[in-house]
């Protein structure tokens, strides 16, 4: 399989973007993204969006996006698996690029959650189960959360879980594209009120606007272009999509699978990853993701979490820039957010926020509560 | 979809895998053999929460229960909870099914009707 590379980046601060509507939003990102890059024009265009029919009542959010990014005449087309749409769009785009087909691709994700109701998009994200069963009783992704939550402190004890928000939030301050650029106590998290018992308030992602774009490339094309290149490889895999289909709702096959089929693709091991950012919808996948991608004992990830190990300065940082907790989860924007975070941190453009000589980032994004995983690996070029 | 109704759905004759939907090819196995069941309407209380921020399909009924139950054959199902003290939902308590109506749907306001569970009245 040929060479795929990340070389540019761009994407619009998350916020409730009430003067912008969601082709703007990502015509922003793409832009800069295309600039960041240095391409003079792309041969396709991928957009991944979750929520654009039931929110905005649109689709063809692919032929919008070529017009409003001035790229008329592009193929365009919109990938969609729920909260992981981006990272739908992104497999594509990668494919595109890895068979040959495409030189330079533009890979671009948004959302525009504020365009309703915390209700409805509750009921968006509901989508993500099967609507006549789990969405017929009312089994919303909170629920089925707080469900695992409960197996989860019974198997193991919640200690450390909800320390989660706290990392995201504490490497979220001051960064300029974070929704909630600010601390919060452990204290916070545990007074705030429940979402779904035992799930808190703070240790959900909130709702907002968001886009995010990377340029892919091929190998010839990465090396005529002067901006820092990032060598990407991309897996993903699938599980039963309600969770307690499964042998062991606390383990998250497809995040396992993923991982795995990733790291064998870039001949990778976990020792080698400095950095991850992690799908940390809620405190609980936070945990689970780590553990069942193999980066924490089972039952442990908490206790490493308090013990500091995934915080800037530790062993394996997480969400340098805030996460989905604390930089936001517009979901068709979120892993395009997270790879070009990964990129920032390679190409030494972190900041405050910047990492010891990283080598190597993955990502990991989810549909529901793991229906489907995506894992995404930058290497340093 | 008779599972909603009468917890009815199809097991596969080879690897006994449930499938609350008929199945084209057993989810597990990939076969196309499947025996029609009713599963048993009693079970006990794995886990459950209580939505506060709920969807806008109900909107209307929340705060309201969701239960992981697992039921006298080891099926494992999702139902919302009714005519429950919340000191009643301990850890294996004995539920059972009723049924109930569950959501307005829609424009047109279609009252739709399923299972929920409630704590089981009778010790069994």
């Amino acid at each position: 399989m040929a060479g795929v590379y990340v070389a540019g980046v761009g994407f619009t601060k998350i916020a409730e973007h009430w003067d912008r509507d969601l082709e703007h939003l990502m015509a922003e990102a793409a832009i800069k993204a295309v600039e960041d890059a240095g391409v003079s024009s792309v041969n396709a265009i991928y957009v991944g969006c979750a929520l654009s029919e039931p929110l905005q009542g649109q689709m063809n959010l692919g032929a919008l996006m070529a017009e409003c990014a001035g790229l008329v005449g592009a193929p365009a087309l919109r990938m969609e698996a729920a909260e992981a749409s981006g990272a739908a769009a992104l497999y594509a785009g990668f494919c595109d690029v890895a068979s040959g087909r495409s030189e330079a691709v533009l890979v671009v994700g948004g959302e525009k959650l504020s365009d309703g109701l915390s209700e409805e998009v509750s009921s968006g994200m509901m989508m993500s189960g099967r609507s006549w069963y789990e969405g017929f009783m009312g089994a919303d992704f909170y629920a089925l959360n707080a469900l695992l939550y409960r197996l989860y402190s019974k198997r193991y004890g919640e200690e450390g879980i909800p320390f989660f928000p706290v990392i995201s939030h504490e490497h979220a301050e001051g960064v300029s594209h974070a929704q909630y650029p600010f601390k919060i106590s452990l204290d916070r998290v545990l007074e705030s009120p429940f979402i779904a018992d035992p799930l808190r308030m703070l240790e959900v992602s909130g709702i907002g606007d968001g886009a995010a774009a990377v340029i892919l490339v091929n190998e010839d094309l990465a090396r005529r272009l002067s901006s820092p290149k990032a060598r990407i490889y991309i897996s993903s895999a699938t599980d039963y999509v309600n969770p307690f289909d499964r042998e062991d709702p606390l383990r998250l096959q497809s995040v396992l699978l993923a991982v795995n089929k990733v790291l064998e693709q870039a001949r990778a091991s976990r020792s080698e990853i400095s950095m991850i950012e992690l799908h940390d919808a809620t405190s609980i996948l936070a945990a689970l993701c780590l553990e069942s991608g193999g980066f924490s004992p089972p039952g442990e990830a908490g206790k490493l979490a308090m013990k500091g190990e995934f915080s800037l300065s530790g062993r394996l940082p997480c969400n340098t820039f805030g996460g989905l907790k604390a930089r936001g989860h517009p979901f068709g924007a979120t892993a395009l957010y997270q790879v070009a975070e990964i990129y920032l941190q390679l190409a030494e453009r972190a900041g405050k926020n910047q990492l010891d000589n990283p080598r190597v980032g993955l990502t990991l994004s989810l549909s529901g509560v793991g229906a489907a995983a995506f894992a995404s690996l930058l290497k340093k070029e | 979809m008779p599972f909603l109704y009468r917890l009815a759905g199809w097991k596969c004759v080879h690897c006994g895998a449930f499938h609350n939907y008929k199945p084209v090819v057993c989810k597990r196995c990939r076969s196309r053999e499947f025996a029609q069941i009713e599963l048993p309407a009693s079970g006990r209380l794995i886990a459950y929460t209580i939505v506060r921020s709920p969807p806008k399909e109900f909107a209307q009924v929340a705060p309201y229960a969701i239960g992981l139950i697992e039921l006298d054959d080891g099926t494992r199902i999702i139902s919302q909870l009714t005519d429950f003290r919340e000191d009643e939902l301990r850890d294996g308590a004995r539920v059972e099914a009723v049924f109930r109506r569950i959501r307005v749907n829609g424009d047109q306001g279609i009252i739709e009707y399923g299972y929920k569970f409630r704590p089981a009245l009778r010790r069994s």
